[in-house]
């Protein structure tokens, strides 16, 4: 299995969406197979259409507000002591967080392909959030596909949601969280693919969302790699960038312009999360040696059981609780291009405290993980290397979850 | 020699009537009761799907999920539901068994090992719900040569270049989907647009036995008599959960059930 240098990721899949001749695909009922089809030519020619790419941009930067910032965290760098740690805080994107990328797009193709309605799931409620502002912009009704458990541990986010006048669906089948989500909002495009377009809130499910929506989130690392330029004058000659993995959308975004470097001189470590410690469960199948199933249409690493029922996650972040994988990480895993590791709900939730105590920063949970795991690192590393985490959400959804479970004071109160 | 499934419908046909297809769980909902089920049914139906239930369902409606949650919570197994297939296989009045499910499970049990169970335990055929056409071509051949029919579905969204190579690559037995729904969506199309789509199929596809399912029920089955067959699946499901609540026998309601259905369309 080998990365290809020179083509984009998301195009290194084969004939049938497998990247690795192994990951992804279109495990999709017949009925999806026309959409998804109709979908993937949309796709391939829009995303070499200037103008598409002109109005893509015209709304990333006017309405997301790009770029967002890259800053030194000078006190946790002196706090840490070893390598120079740098946030580029994506959390400035409008909504708060980088799922606003792949909503816009998904709402571009949508509108150009005459659909009056949008659908998507979420976990965290991000996903689902940003799907609703980018639908009312657009003039398009939404709908969100959301666990019941998750409506509970991230009221901020549903609220919002339906202050942008979208169904918020509970879903609560299963373990009532993401992966049920996403599968009752594949049901929900299956009975209503004619008049319904689909948003999938990550890089995962049938291979034309994995590209879509990596193909959006990469705006993050388009941004850092011009920002890293303007600061060093050239791409550090190590750099390390830490970014929490869910589905593995804005780690793919993070990383995807600095794919062709040598790992040497820019390495990817992405995060999972690994749950409370005293429990066997976790979101984090690339660091466990989960074996490769099928969820929601895609091969893939994924949590399940020797029969092959997918097994229930846990983890205090909703937005990481996930059993599957993207492909697209699978295959930079097994490429070896990127490490995979995982941080515990406990370490997550310490990283926080170190953070909010040292700057003017507060990651949400999880973006928690990747700085847990960030911070151990950079203890051991030379100060010329630059370890940039993206701080990819904010607390402010996290809060009633942060309050119980550390106290008032950590809660600032807007 | 004509194969178990081809058998049936010609059976049927002979009787001028759609053969009747039913859809159970596997397991719904304890393995003991789900076989009693399958048994009983024989009485009336002429093939039987059976469900290999999954926890990530992607086109299930809500009354197979509760029949598939049950049964996997009762602790069904793969290797478990290969049994109730051989248990049942005993019976003098046993019907061709066609498993349905999802291809996760398939491809952990192992594609070849899974193949030669079915061989072994006495299934005819096989759906799997996400493994379209072309995904599906290597696997189809292998089912073919080991005598399993792997039926192809096709949906309203089947383009008609789409349906001929699908409809090339099928066996003897065609799925139509008649609408675009998870199973256990209330019809929403008309029996005559369904039929005029049918219809188009077996133009292009005269000799495949072509049965239609999603959305038939008690209601709706007398509207498609002049069918291949038609499958009732998320009705019964139904049955079983009304059943269990009422603190009835699953077995008898079913039972009744699929003799009305049969009465219906004969
Ligand atoms: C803030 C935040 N970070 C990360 C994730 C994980 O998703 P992904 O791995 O696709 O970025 C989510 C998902 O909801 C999220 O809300």
């Amino acid at each position: 299995m080998r990365l290809k240098k020179g083509i984009p990721v998301i195009d290194q899949g084969d004939k049938l969406g497998f990247w690795g001749g192994k990951f992804g695909g279109n495990f999709v009922p017949e009925t999806l197979k026309k959409p998804i089809e109709d979908l993937e030519i949309q796709f391939n020619k829009l995303k070499n259409d200037k103008n598409f790419i002109k109005e893509r941009d015209k709304y990333f930067r006017n309405w997301i507000g790009v770029p967002t910032r890259l800053i030194k965290l000078n006190n946790l760098t002196k706090k840490v002591g070893g390598a120079q740690i740098w946030s580029k805080v994506v959390s400035d994107a409008n909504g708060g967080a980088h799922k606003i990328y792949n909503a816009t797009v998904h709402c571009l193709l949508a509108k150009r392909s005459g659909k009056k309605v949008i659908i998507g799931d979420t976990g965290a409620g991000y996903a689902g959030k940003m799907l609703s502002m980018a639908a009312k912009k657009f003039g398009l009704r939404c709908k969100i596909f959301m666990g019941a458990k998750d409506i509970k541990r991230q009221q901020p986010n549903v609220k919002a949601m339906k202050k942008n006048g979208a169904d918020v669906i509970p879903v609560y089948s299963g373990s009532q969280t993401l992966v049920d989500a996403v599968s009752e909002c594949m049901r929900y495009w299956v009975a209503n693919c004619d008049t319904t377009a689909m948003c999938v809130g990550s890089t995962v499910g049938p291979a034309i969302f994995v590209r879509i929506c990596g193909w959006s989130t990469s705006q993050i690392s388009r941004e850092l790699k011009v920002q890293l330029l303007n600061e060093f004058g050239n791409i550090p000659k190590k750099v390390k960038l830490y970014n929490c993995v869910g589905g593995g959308s804005s780690s793919f975004g993070f990383w995807n312009e600095f794919m062709d470097y040598d790992k040497k001189q820019v390495e990817f470590i992405g995060v999972e999360a690994g749950g409370p410690a005293k429990s066997k469960r976790h979101a984090a199948p690339l660091t466990y040696g989960s074996k490769i199933g099928i969820l929601h249409g895609a091969a893939q690493y994924v949590n399940q059981n020797s029969d092959g029922q997918i097994e229930e996650t846990e983890s205090i972040s909703a937005g990481l609780d996930y059993p599957g994988i993207s492909p697209l990480h699978c295959f930079l895993k097994d490429t070896k291009r990127a490490r995979y590791t995982a941080a515990s709900d406990e370490e997550a939730l310490k990283a926080y405290q170190i953070v909010t105590k040292y700057e003017n920063l507060r990651p949400s949970l999880e973006p928690s993980h990747a700085f847990s795991v960030a911070i151990k690192d950079a203890k051991k590393l030379s100060k010329d290397t630059i370890v940039i985490i993206n701080s990819c959400g904010d607390a402010y959804k996290d809060r009633g979850i942060l309050e119980k479970k550390l106290g008032k004071k950590y809660v600032k109160s807007n | 020699m004509l194969n178990p499934i081809s058998l049936a419908f010609k059976k049927a046909k002979s009787e001028k009537r759609p053969a009747l297809v039913t859809y159970t769980v596997a397991g719904d909902s304890s393995k003991k009761q789900s076989l009693e089920i399958l048994k009983s049914i024989s009485n009336y139906a002429d093939i039987l799907e059976v469900g290999v239930p999954h926890n990530t369902p992607v086109a299930d409606g809500g009354q197979i999920q509760t029949s598939a949650y049950r049964a996997i919570k009762n602790g069904i197994k793969m290797n478990d539901i290969f049994q109730i297939v051989r248990d049942y296989k005993k019976n003098k009045n046993s019907k061709p068994i066609i498993f349905m499910g999802y291809y996760n499970m398939i491809y952990q049990y192992g594609k070849n090992n899974f193949i030669k169970n079915c061989k072994k335990s006495g299934v005819n055929g096989l759906i799997i719900v996400d493994l379209p056409w072309p995904e599906n071509k290597i696997f189809s051949k292998h089912c073919k040569k080991n005598s399993i029919n792997f039926i192809q579905l096709l949906s309203p969204t089947t383009s008609n270049k789409r349906l001929k190579m699908i409809t090339k690559d099928s066996h003897d037995m065609i799925y139509y989907i008649s609408m675009l729904s998870t199973t256990g969506g209330k019809l929403k199309v008309s029996p005559k647009k369904i039929l005029s789509n049918y219809n188009e199929i077996k133009k292009i596809s005269p000799k495949k036995n072509c049965v239609i399912g999603f959305g038939i029920t008690e209601k709706t089955i007398s509207n498609f008599k002049k069918t291949d067959g038609l499958v009732v699946g998320s009705q019964i499901c139904r049955e079983i959960t009304r059943s269990l609540n009422n603190g009835q026998n699953p077995v008898i309601n079913v039972s009744k059930m699929v003799s009305r259905l049969r009465k219906k369309i004969s």
